[in-house]
């Protein structure tokens, strides 16, 4: 692997960045450089977070081995995760990207903004779920919120700027547009995005040893169903 | 053993050091605000630093043991008493059954860690016991304590409690509710809590996007902890610190400490219960070695800034830990002597 660069996140976790903007090929670097580290962990590592186009490894100071009284902690996981990424071949076979389908009940009471949403672009409502539904969204990565998603993928003819006043509850579950982004929100929280619909699907479940549905590097993709199908959904 | 909630506090929550391995999926890493003072509370009643304890905000719980217990409160001075007795920070304290703890006004900092010997019985979810209250998820029920809450002691008892358990029953007398021990740990490893000191910081990566008189008055200024700071983040009053120019950044990863500047160029410090990832401007990180006393700040205080090299913040912070761990061994072998007097 080549052009990547180090900064210390605090004193207790560095961050490489692996590029400079969005893309599939940076993304690919992020997601191998997170996995080997998983699988390889070096003494004093704590844990491992990917994000666009960055790495981040958090880890105990205490715990490293230091060569020489000059050396500080952070010139060694330097150093480690230098020779570490050298070592990595970008051309190893990383394509074992699941995809995961979502059920979504799009618009109606589940998706309160659909009519807004295609007002806006002067589509009909059936257009936009098309648009939204027939498309592979790539997982860059989770966060804001336990199992929220950082879809990239989402077509431009339904950006949708967010609402100027924000909602101060969504439900579980909602799928919105958020300006050029889609999500879903897993857990009840306030939020501006425009809801186009929701998934009778949980995101997020402290229960499953993966307690997130998804991760970094999946593919998803959003399946429509009906109201009768989404709420059976909800009782089996 | 079993503990009876009298009273919740303001904010009592089950936590030990923290929820990692899950960030990934963007579960945030809650934990102790205060790790040297809730590691300290452990070390003391012979735990290891991982047990889940009580974190008491500023006003705490009363709580009513039914049975006897080996406690120690580290941390905040929140004038915590045993049947109406004021009872010392940084020792272990053996309680009599039936006897009631009960805090009242703050005196110094803002969150006291109450460790119980042989740590709380509650689940751990993702390989953690701390409560993350936004979330609902783990600690006790996955919120803060209330009334009529029954915490429960883990059953097992190690070597080091059971001698304390024998000391303290000899040397008890009935009158007594509460006994603590006549030794006292080092002040080397409490005394930070008592100066008036400036929060170390180490330069973000935006340090240098920001305009030099902002930076100035970064370093020279105070700042008011605003009281809408809490274990999520401490937003800090200040005067608008502005960048050279604006600049977009894609989120990533943050850490606790981080010392966030969003376009109102009002700052705010990350904390325990900080989201997983952030994309505002970084100026700073507060060095782990002052973040206790960061977490001791109560909301309306001030504090100011005063910049730190990595390099030194982690000498500095692999120095305190081998205190810690040297406060250890002193404990075991202060533990074996009290058997053979």
């Amino acid at each position: 692997m080549d052009e990547f660069t180090f900064f210390p996140q605090g004193d207790r976790a560095v961050t490489i960045k692996m590029g400079k903007e969005i893309n599939i090929t940076t993304h690919k670097k992020v997601k191998l450089l997170c996995e080997h580290l998983k699988s390889n962990p070096f003494t004093g590592m704590i844990e491992v977070t990917p994000s666009y186009t960055t790495v981040t490894v958090f880890y105990e100071p205490k715990d490293l081995v230091l060569n020489s009284i000059n050396e500080s902690p952070y010139s060694e996981v330097v150093r480690i995760l230098s020779t570490i990424i050298s070592s990595i071949n970008i051309t190893e076979n990383t394509d074992q990207t699941k995809t995961i389908l979502i059920p979504v009940c799009y618009g109606g009471k589940y998706g309160p903004d659909l009519a807004e949403v295609a007002k806006i672009h002067q589509l009909t409502e059936q257009q936009v779920i098309n648009i939204h539904a027939n498309q592979d969204y790539l997982v860059y990565m989770i966060g804001f919120a336990p199992g929220f998603p950082y879809l990239g993928g989402m077509s431009e003819k339904i950006a949708t700027p967010r609402k100027s006043t924000p909602r101060s509850m969504i439900p579980i579950g909602s799928v919105g547009i958020g300006g050029e982004q889609t999500g879903i929100y897993p857990i009840e929280s306030p939020g501006g995005w425009q809801l186009i619909g929701r998934t009778p699907i949980k995101l997020f479940d402290v229960e499953r040893d993966q307690p997130s549905l998804l991760k970094a590097g999946d593919v998803v993709k959003f399946i429509p169903i009906t109201k009768e199908q989404y709420e059976n959904w909800e009782v089996s | 053993m079993t503990i009876d909630v009298i009273e919740p506090g303001l904010s009592t929550t089950v936590q030990d050091t923290g929820r990692y391995g899950f960030q990934e999926y963007g579960v945030v890493v809650s934990g102790v605000m205060d790790e040297h003072a809730a590691i300290m509370a452990n070390a003391l009643v012979g735990n290891d630093d991982h047990e889940p304890l009580l974190e008491v905000t500023l006003i705490g719980p009363t709580l009513t043991f039914r049975n006897e217990a080996i406690i120690s409160l580290c941390g905040a001075d929140l004038s915590a008493k045993i049947n109406g007795l004021t009872i010392p920070l940084w020792k272990p304290i053996y309680i009599k059954e039936g006897s009631t703890l009960t805090f009242g006004r703050p005196i110094k900092g803002c969150r006291s860690y109450l460790a119980i010997a042989g740590g709380l019985d509650v689940p751990v979810v993702m390989n953690s016991s701390s409560t993350y209250s936004r979330g609902e998820i783990g600690g006790y029920n996955g919120r803060l304590l209330r009334k009529d809450d029954v915490l429960h002691k883990k059953e097992a008892i190690s070597e080091f409690t059971q001698i304390l358990f024998k000391y303290f029953k000899s040397h008890i007398t009935t009158a007594e509710a509460f006994r603590y021990v006549p030794w006292t740990v080092s002040t080397s490893l409490i005394e930070m809590y008592s100066k008036k000191s400036p929060i170390r910081f180490i330069k973000g990566p935006q340090y240098f996007d920001f305009t030099e008189e902002s930076l100035e008055r970064f370093r020279k200024e105070s700042f008011q902890v605003l009281t809408n700071s809490d274990r999520m983040g401490y937003r800090l009053k200040s005067f608008k610190l502005e960048l050279k120019q604006n600049i977009d950044l894609l989120s990533e990863a943050v850490t606790m400490g981080t010392i966030q500047v969003p376009p109102d160029g009002q700052p705010i410090i990350l904390m325990a219960d900080r989201q997983t990832v952030g994309g505002y401007p970084k100026i700073g990180y507060v060095a782990s070695i002052d973040l206790p006393i960061l977490s001791q700040v109560i909301p309306g205080e001030k504090l100011s800034f005063e910049e730190i090299s990595l390099e030194k913040a982690q000498k500095l912070l692999i120095e305190r830990e081998k205190l810690v761990k040297e406060l250890k061994i002193g404990l075991l072998l202060a533990i074996r002597r009290m058997d053979g007097a």
